[in-house]
């Protein structure tokens, strides 16, 4: 028996409807048809009420999701992608993003956002939001690379008072697979050391550790390096602690992302770094991200639009080299 | 439960008259206060008055219950808060930055809300509270405590040309929720006139379009305004859905404080639209018998007194300060991490 990552986040949206009386689900064709990738199949039946179809309305949505958590309840919406939400911006960041602070009065949403490419699906179905939505304050940001950690997130995130903005990849969705959830479920902020090394650190998130783990074993075959593999799996707040560990470890980084490059979580995290690591630093930080050009349809251009084995290979070893 | 158009409120008219008009009174007072002090330097940001509107605002804010409706009210919205049991040390902490009021200093003038009470601290964006309000609803009835509930929020006729609006009040309606979106049409948006604003014949045609019950008032004659506002509050109350109501009026002000509104012609001043709602009401309610003119003078100076209290109490209070600030967006500390 195996379980992929869009069964891991149906399975939590299952245990907290089960669980919480407040959770409630909103968003399009997520009741009988179960949601575009299937992530709620079945809820509707389970939650007679429970799991709401929306109109195509994302402001609406959202808007109406931070209404019902300040009347206390937990809703969860499902953005049908990422891209999507960019509707509901001005919901996310200003109201629910500034709620607190103003009133004293948290709002616990959780917006779930299918995020980042797949192959053929182009400049409006491929984006990645996590910067955009860390970069104002009052929001939660994470982004789970691994099966147990989209479920455990899940759950943590629910519970979190405030706005929580999940980052699920379309990419894992079946593509991802694990044998069962382990049971440990480390808390949102906290990074984890994916794999060890020693030579250099790649820090880096969602479906780009799977990408950076395959380019790591690749420079250990090849060459011998031994490179450590750090995924955030929270972006916001970053777990500083673990990376500068990590760098203090191995004297080099390279941020990566599959995100656009100006700016970012890359930029982030290197800066971070160059500001309070400098002299751990043997090398400059190095970021890697996407190309700076909308994300392409044809499989082979998206192929080669964001990081790739190779292509992080190549980055790495211009840092190794330095 | 059946739509029931000709329900009479329960409620008494007479005293309920009189709740509303002393809002209004109270209102005026406060915000032609708060229009001095800005303009003598005492108060930073802008002062958005509801001058010419009151009645239209305190008949939607009159008729909510406070601690069970919700509201949302507006910029134009003073009256409103008042008549629905806002404290007016809230206004007066909020616009001079007190750190004891609901704000703390944090966010000033209109965007003061007090959201567990049921009044909904609005953002500056135009329409962002429709789905809001809508969302308060459906949470409710998720729970069911829906019955008997009505919320409410308000919008300019500038405001109806935004998505948000548009896509609130389709969902609202969607969930037959029992939402009264109130529209103060006072024919400008800042300076943008209504023909430069919309194209369709009536505010009403956009109620129609989402299969939302409408109704229109002159908003310049409060008995109408009690009538057409409450009746709508209470079809919503007893399950009939959204409701719309689209009030004609014209702002007797400017846009706020720092606008002379000389973009408004002095033909339409001089209208119907241009009448002061404020003495209508007032003869209304002698007309009718809800109230003497000694009564209403002894209001105003009771008015007066209060507001001058209010201004004072808040004037003597701390201000926020930057070195006891919590400076936190978010309620909660992630366990186990360092926060960057
Ligand atoms: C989305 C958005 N765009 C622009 C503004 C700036 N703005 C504030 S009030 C206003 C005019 C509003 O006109 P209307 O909705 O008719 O209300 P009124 O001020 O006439 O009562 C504008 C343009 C805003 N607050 N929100």
């Amino acid at each position: 028996m195996s379980i992929t990552y869009v069964d891991a986040i149906r399975e939590a949206q299952d245990k907290l409807l089960r669980d919480d009386p407040r959770v409630f689900l909103y968003g399009q064709d997520i009741s009988r048809f179960g949601g575009a990738f299937k992530a709620t199949k079945g809820l509707a039946e389970a939650y007679p009420g429970r799991v709401l179809d929306s109109p195509i309305s994302e402001d609406a949505m959202i808007g109406m999701a931070i209404g019902a958590s300040l009347d206390g309840m937990r809703p969860i919406v499902e953005m049908q992608f990422a891209d999507f939400s960019s509707v509901a911006f001005n919901q996310i960041v200003n109201q629910a993003g500034t709620h607190f602070y103003r009133t004293g009065v948290p709002v616990p949403i959780t917006v779930r956002l299918p995020s980042g490419g797949t192959p053929g699906s182009g400049p409006f179905h491929s984006q990645s939001m996590e910067a955009i939505y860390s970069h104002y304050p009052g929001l939660v940001v994470v982004t789970p690379a691994t099966v147990s950690d989209a479920y455990h997130m899940l759950l943590q995130a629910v519970e979190v008072d405030d706005p929580v903005i999940y980052c699920e990849h379309k990419f894992l969705y079946r593509w991802l697979k694990a044998n069962s959830i382990n049971g440990d479920g480390l808390p949102i902020g906290k990074a984890r050391i994916t794999r060890p090394g020693k030579h250099a650190s790649i820090v880096t998130y969602s479906a780009m550790v799977h990408e950076a783990v395959r380019a790591a074993d690749r420079l250990q075959e090849e060459s011998g390096w031994e490179i450590e593999v750090v995924d955030l799996r929270t972006v916001k707040p970053l777990d500083m602690d673990t990376v500068l560990a990590s760098v203090a470890r191995t004297g080099r980084l390279l941020a990566l992302g599959e995100a656009f490059p100006w700016g970012g979580v890359t930029a982030e995290v290197a800066s971070r770094v160059a500001a309070e690591g400098f002299h751990l630093l043997d090398a400059p930080p190095k970021r890697f991200n996407s190309r700076d050009t909308p994300v392409p349809y044809h499989p082979k251009l998206w192929a080669a639009h964001r990081p790739t084995p190779e292509s992080i290979c190549v980055a790495m070893r211009e840092l190794l080299s330095y | 439960m059946p739509a029931d158009a000709d329900a009479t409120p329960v409620r008494d008219e007479r005293e309920h008259a009189r709740k509303v008009f002393r809002a209004m009174l109270e209102a005026r007072q406060l915000e032609t206060k708060l229009s001095s002090m800005y303009k003598a330097g005492k108060i930073v940001g802008g002062v958005y008055l509801g001058k010419g509107q009151e009645a239209v605002s305190a008949s939607l804010g009159g008729g909510l219950n406070w601690g069970t409706d919700v509201f949302a009210p507006l910029i134009r919205d003073q009256a409103g808060r008042s008549a629905f049991g806002e404290d007016m040390l809230d206004c007066t902490r909020t616009y001079l930055g007190s750190s004891l009021g609901p704000m703390h200093g944090r966010d000033g003038n209109i965007h003061r809300g007090r959201p567990k009470e049921g009044l909904l601290a609005m953002i500056s964006h135009l329409g962002a509270s429709v789905p809001v309000v809508a969302g308060v609803l459906l949470s409710r009835r998720l729970q069911g405590k829906l019955d008997g509930v009505v919320g409410a929020t308000c919008i300019g006729d500038g405001g109806t040309s935004t998505g948000a609006f548009h896509e609130g009040l389709n969902a609202a309606a969607v969930e037959r929720l029992p939402m009264v979106v109130v529209v103060a049409n006072n024919q400008f948006a800042y300076s943008t006139p209504n023909d430069r604003q919309f194209a369709c014949g009536d505010l009403l045609d956009r109620a129609v379009g989402y299969g939302v019950e409408g109704s229109s008032v002159d908003g310049t004659d409060f008995l109408d305004c009690l009538r057409v506002i409450g009746g709508a509050i209470d079809r919503a109350r007893s399950g009939a859905g959204p409701q719309m109501v689209v009030a004609r009026l014209l702002r007797l002000s400017g846009h706020g404080e720092h606008d002379d509104a000389s973009y408004v012609p002095d033909k339409l001043r001089a209208g119907g639209l241009g009448r002061d709602c404020m003495q209508v009401a007032a003869a209304q309610m002698i007309e009718t018998g809800y109230a003497t003119e000694g009564e209403i003078s002894d209001w105003q100076t009771e008015v007066e007194d209060a507001v001058q209290l209010a201004i004072a109490t808040a004037q003597q209070e701390p201000p926020p300060d930057p070195w006891k600030e919590r400076w936190d967006a978010r309620s909660t500390k992630l366990s186990m991490v360092t926060e960057a």
